[in-house]
């Protein structure tokens, strides 16, 4: 049988809108530690939108169809069994397509419907694997593996490692995961932790790993999320993390945008850094600030990384 | 962990006397504090039934009062009016009248999924909370909340795109919600990320402006998507018992 890692030697990724916009940092970073990695990404092209929170909000069913076009591709255009997404959100809404796809009947429907207008094929329920970037490095490479292409490392940089929401709730449309193993906990995420040990990190303990940043409403109650990160910031601190890691373009925008608020508004100082997680691996892979684009994020933490003697 | 529960006495109904006999019982002062009486006259027996119609709201029959959703809230922890479980009790007693005292911030709920992931029932509380919003509005209760005017103008984008570009979303939502373009924390931000890429910042502005991401053939997916939201609002005005709506 072929084994993950084999199977996650090349895949379709799927970077979305949030990569191609304000999360770049994270779509450059991904991008450099594939390389490093001798990992194949085929972007699938002519992607279109996932449905993220919002198309779902306004109408489920369209989000399903969005989330199945995308899969369609994968299978059909991009020839690939598994399909990447580093963002949270596509990650969640291609999980939640394949989950209604596989249960509800009206979902089936209005696939079935709108991809024969559109005049696509219909994505049916099981042709393509999803996967989140941490699944791929997890074992894709493997931390030993991974282990081998570390030079440098991180240097004992402690790291909270902040998974937000969409990446383990609701429960149900991750059917993979509490499998018990070396399956992922949604109650208590380790990938992430896993792979910056690896790299040299030391993981703080830090309670609020799957706590909620307010990213839904960002701007429409932007001071509800300036509490909600305040809070998020504060035990990342108190815990004694000098970085939290992130693997979700709307955490970390809105880490970002709300740290500056905080102080704005509320005249709350925190100095965590915030950083892709990816940005962390190709850092302690030998790859340069520039290359992983450290200085395109908002939170200024290329001083950090010379004071560590990171880069 | 405390179960936060609503105090469903509200201050204006508590009342003492100062100088009270009743039956030639003397019940002054604050130790025979009286609650006054409330009479709900108002049942709306349909309420269940119209947020059930709505997307999300399915499942709320299944409830059993157990309070886990309150309790996992994000918001709750925030603001202790935020109730889901009270908001659910209201609905499937058709409380309807009770339900309007909470309005303004039942669209507050920022969709973390605590309280689906803590639910022993498949309620699916967030889903409850985005029909009961989409329901205030539909019944004009409330005007568009700021999250159903962010929802509309990304939702518009990737219909017509079928993606989006996230500085156009951010400048049209501003507009739309009555914001001003211009503010502090988002200078801050710019001014921190040209710092260090003055040039690579503008091109991409620029270039952002001038073409607009876009999905290659997507005219046929646009129209099936649009016939279909259309299809679908028409028929949740059906079950709410409103008319028909002009335009989108």
């Amino acid at each position: 049988m072929q084994t993950r890692k084999d199977k996650y030697k090349q895949v379709a990724y799927y970077p979305g809108c949030a990569l191609e916009g304000t999360a770049q940092p994270y779509n450059t970073s991904t991008k450099a530690i594939a390389k490093e990695l001798q990992l194949e990404l085929k972007e699938i092209d002519n992607w279109n939108c996932c449905g993220a929170m919002e198309v779902k909000n306004i109408d489920p069913e369209i989000q399903t169809y969005l989330s199945s076009r995308v899969l369609s591709l994968a299978k059909n255009e991009t020839k690939q069994d598994v399909v990447m997404a580093p963002c949270n959100g596509c990650y969640h809404n291609l999980k939640k397509a394949e989950y209604d796809l596989e249960h509800k009947q009206k979902s089936r429907d209005v696939v079935e419907k709108i991809s024969k207008k559109a005049e696509h094929p219909v994505y049916e329920a099981g042709e393509v694997e999803t996967i989140h970037a941490l699944d791929w490095i997890k074992f894709g490479i493997g931390e030993d593996e991974l282990r081998q292409k570390i030079k440098g490392g991180l240097k004992g940089l402690k790291i909270a490692n902040y998974y937000g929401c969409m990446y383990t709730r609701p429960r149900h449309i991750f059917p993979e995961k509490d499998q018990g193993g070396d399956s992922e906990s949604t109650s208590k995420p380790h990938y992430m932790d896993d792979l910056l040990e690896v790299a040299g990190a030391v993981n703080v303990e830090f309670a609020m790993k799957t706590a909620c940043c307010g990213g839904a409403h960002t701007l429409s109650d932007s001071d509800m999320s300036t509490k909600l990160v305040l809070n998020i910031l504060q035990a990342a601190e108190a815990a004694g993390a000098e970085v939290i890691a992130t693997e979700c373009p709307t955490c970390h925008s809105g880490l970002e945008m709300h740290q500056i608020r905080a102080l704005k508004k509320l005249s709350k100082q925190t100095n965590v850094k915030v950083i892709y997680f990816t940005q962390l691996l190709g850092l302690a892979m030998g790859l340069g600030p520039r290359e992983v684009g450290l200085h395109e994020n908002v939170s200024e933490s290329v001083n950090l990384m010379f004071d560590k003697g990171i880069v | 962990m405390a179960i936060h529960e609503k105090n469903l006495i509200r201050p204006e109904n508590i009342k003492t006397h100062d100088e009270l006999v009743i039956d030639g019982v003397d019940v002054s002062g604050h130790w025979s504090t009286f609650i006054e009486s409330r009479v709900v006259e108002d049942y709306n027996e349909a309420l269940q039934e119209e947020i059930a119609a709505l997307p999300g709201g399915e499942n709320i029959h299944r409830c059993w009062q157990c309070g886990s959703c309150t309790n996992a809230c994000t918001v709750n922890a925030i603001n202790p009016d935020f109730n889901p479980r009270y908001w659910i009790y209201l609905i499937r007693m058709g409380m309807e009248s009770e339900l309007l005292r909470d309005k303004d911030i039942i669209w507050q709920c920022v969709s973390c999924n605590k309280c689906t992931y803590a639910c022993p029932r498949d309620v699916m509380p967030e889903g409850i909370m985005k029909a009961t919003a989409h329901w205030l509005e539909l019944k004009s209760h409330t005007p568009a909340s700021n999250s159903t005017i962010f929802d509309n103008e990304f939702t518009r984008q990737v219909v017509e795109n079928g993606k989006i570009e996230d500085g156009r979303v951010l400048k049209n939502f501003l507009q739309k919600s009555g914001q001003p373009l211009v503010q502090d924390w988002l200078i801050q931000m710019v001014m921190q990320m040209i710092r260090h890429l003055p040039v690579k910042f503008l091109f991409h502005l620029g270039w952002a402006t001038l073409f607009k991401p876009k999905t290659r053939k997507w005219d046929k997916a646009r129209a099936a998507i649009e016939e279909h939201i259309a299809e679908e609002k028409a028929e949740q005005r059906m079950a709410l018992g409103l008319g028909k709506q002009e335009g989108l």
